[in-house]
């Protein structure tokens, strides 16, 4: 090797390792290693009484425009750009279920490892929050699984909405605005250890009541939401397909390999270019 | 540029539209670049849903499928090219390589490009580069990039044509000498970033129907993106037969080769898809999806695979063997409008697959009249080129003695004037 490809490598090497390094530090991966605990909420659907009060206040506490309960009556099943949370009403053969569908901030969420500009972020306390600085290229809608982010498509400069566990609330101290409102204790704030203790204490002493699976312990590597019921998931909207393994995960062999296919491509193609070299032009 | 010229007056004369201006081709593409802009400008005013039919379960629409997904995979000629030429050295194909980079770099300027539109909050597009905070986990994160540099890895490729056109004679003696560097570096970041396209699908497992997920993915888009690329070459070199032999003094040795290069290009397609398709089924098999088949999405995908697969995979093996160059052709015609399928495939049809047909997204009529105009954008920056450059044409005689020359010494640097001008 002459020293112009030498250092012709050393430089694309560098080069490639600077960026490749910085795919390394995947510090997002490891939500569990902060020493603070996730925060989440458990929602006992036997006990929701499809009041509503929990989206008026999530409204209210956003600055956005209060739902008109009243009238458009289990008309709204999903939530919107104004409507971070919705409750929605399911017949089943336990009579009518009524279940609240907002973010689930997931323990390891999709979104979160999605964005490049680091606008989505799981917060130290378990919150996944939104910032300004984002660029609006939707990945994060791309890999929700449970499709909760929304984008104001309408606006010229649209901003992502979503809930965030009510994260200015909790800096102040305040739990979060649907919890705070819940006239049934429906919705339950905490860590998610105390949580999924409470859950399963339930699950042990009313066997009859609910089924024995605590949806979001484990879905996507579990999340910071968690649903209790008395009849399988799947009756009452939700997504009982979903893996245990962290979605995060499936990314990941793909960016550990960019170092290694920088190094061996190199090595390859400069043995390649030798061998092939003509004898007279070289 | 001749010696003697202002650098100020030749650029001044080489702006200058050449030839008829009101040609059939030019009226209707100019007619739709102007709609093109009209229809970009209520974008940037109003807000994207104006002007496309993207809304809060189909993220990504046609914009990102074809511009980018698609329009990438058939930039990729280049690097796969450039691979041929100057790490295999093999001359043969060197006649093309020219073109088929500068397809290449307008590839990623204007379809790469486009992705500005399709920003909802474009002013925060710089962040990925100089913001303060990167998200290095995202795979975006490292397409972005990708993007970035090998765009400008295609224009010092390319810059050896455009010192040629402007006479700067030190300056290309430069760029030749980190041609090679430049070619790796290249090729390591265009197969980063062809499978990177694909893995950024990974994530969005539970959303993608079960044919077309997979953890090959990335490897799928990467494989693809080679007869993608090679595709595009094969089609843009029989365009541009037709359009430029006739009026521009081509080189000789080009149109001696060019048939030939053409069916050895379509062999290689051949092959490479062989290749593709075997990991498809492989995937298919082990991933037990048979009962899928039955339905809608099932067809889809046995249309995908072998109308466009299967099909030109055969066309282009008998076009090579037998030497029919319509065969090539037409293949390479279908494979392309296989990538694109496949691309659209999975961004919104087979994305999202449990939301019933009648809500699915469509595209509006506008976001395809912006897509054909960044086509027809990039087909008149490529005609520009090709009418002032050497691309298709010889170099000017001072470039071929410096070509000669170089092989001497290792390398003249920038600074020792008295080198060989």
């Amino acid at each position: 090797m002459e020293r112009r490809d030498f250092l012709k490598l050393c430089l694309s090497s560098a080069g490639g390792l600077f960026l490749s390094g910085f795919a390394r530090s995947s510090r997002a991966f490891s939500g569990e290693a902060s020493e603070k605990e996730f925060m989440g909420i458990l929602v006992d659907t036997t006990k929701c009484i499809g009041c509503r009060s929990c989206e008026v206040a999530c409204s209210s506490s956003h600055g956005l425009p209060s739902p008109n309960i009243e009238q458009e009556v289990w008309n709204v099943n999903d939530t919107t750009t104004e409507r971070l949370t919705v409750i929605n009403r399911f017949s089943t053969a336990q009579g009518n279920i009524f279940v609240k569908k907002q973010c689930m901030h997931c323990n390891i969420p999709a979104c979160v490892a999605a964005c490049l500009v680091k606008a989505m972020k799981k917060r130290e306390e378990g919150h996944v929050t939104w910032e300004e600085n984002c660029m609006g290229c939707r990945y994060c809608m791309f890999s929700c699984p449970f499709g909760i982010p929304r984008f104001e498509y309408a606006s010229p400069t649209p901003r992502l909405q979503k809930c965030d566990l009510c994260y200015e609330r909790y800096l102040r101290g305040e739990p979060p605005a649907c919890v705070e409102t819940c006239p049934q204790e429906a919705l339950i704030f905490g860590t998610r250890r105390e949580l999924l203790l409470e859950a399963k204490k339930r699950i042990a002493l009313y066997p009859k009541r609910y089924v024995p699976h605590v949806y979001g312990e484990k879905e996507v590597g579990g999340t910071g939401y968690m649903y209790l019921a008395s009849v399988p998931f799947d009756q009452i909207g939700f997504r009982t397909d979903l893996e245990s393994k962290p979605l995060p995960e499936y990314t990941r062999p793909f960016l550990y390999s960019e170092p290694l296919v920088l190094i061996f491509w190199c090595l390859f193609f400069l043995g390649l270019n030798r061998i092939t070299k003509k004898e007279e032009k070289r | 540029m001749r010696e003697s010229e202002n650098i100020f007056t030749f650029l001044r004369k080489e702006l200058r539209p050449r030839g008829n201006i009101f040609t059939p081709f030019n009226i209707i593409s100019g007619i739709t670049i102007l709609a093109g802009a009209i229809l970009i400008a209520i974008r940037f005013i109003f807000g994207l849903s104006y002007v496309t039919n993207l809304n809060q379960e189909f993220p990504w629409g046609l914009w990102v499928a074809f511009d980018v997904m698609a329009g990438v995979a058939f930039s990729g000629g280049a690097y796969v090219l450039c691979f041929v030429v100057y790490i295999l050295n093999e001359e043969k194909y060197h006649p093309i390589i020219r073109a088929t980079i500068l397809n290449g770099l307008l590839g990623y300027m204007f379809y790469a490009g486009a992705l500005v539109f399709d920003l909802g909050r474009w002013w925060n597009a710089m962040n990925a580069f100089i913001g303060r905070e990167f998200g290095v986990n995202s795979v975006l994160f490292l397409v972005a990039w990708h993007f970035f540099l090998y765009t400008i890895c295609l224009l010092i490729e390319y810059s050896q044509v455009l010192c040629e056109w402007l006479g700067l004679k030190r300056v290309r003696l430069f760029v030749k000498s980190i041609t090679l560097g430049t070619v790796i570096f290249g090729i390591w970041l265009s197969t980063l970033h062809q499978a990177g396209i694909g893995a950024l699908v990974l994530m969005a497992k539970p959303n993608i129907h079960p044919l077309w997920f997979s953890e090959f993915v990335p490897v799928l888009f990467f494989v693809s993106s080679l007869f993608a690329g090679l595709s595009m070459v094969i089609f843009e070199g029989s365009i541009s037969k037709r359009v430029f032999w006739g009026r521009l003094p081509i080189e000789h040795e080009h149109v001696r080769s060019h048939d030939e290069i053409l069916l050895s290009l379509g062999k290689a397609c051949a092959v490479i898809m062989f290749g593709y398709f075997f990991i498809r089924l492989f995937d298919f098999i082990h991933g037990h999806h048979w009962v899928y088949l039955g339905t809608i999405y099932g067809m889809i995908y046995v249309i995908e695979n072998v109308g466009f697969v299967i099909v030109p995979m055969i066309l282009f093996s008998v076009g090579a063997r037998e030497r029919k160059l319509l065969y090539v052709k037409v293949a390479s015609l279908l494979t392309m409008i296989g990538i694109i399928i496949n691309r659209f495939n999975y961004v919104f049809v087979a994305y999202k697959w449990y939301i019933p047909f009648s809500m699915k997204y469509i595209p509006t009529w506008m976001e395809v009249v912006v897509t054909l105009s960044i086509v027809f954008l990039e087909i008149w920056a490529f005609r520009f080129c090709v009418n002032r450059m050497p691309v298709l044409t010889p170099m000017p005689a001072w470039a071929k003695k410096q070509d000669e020359k170089k092989s001497e010494e290792a390398v003249i640097p920038l600074w020792r004037k008295e080198a060989i001008l």
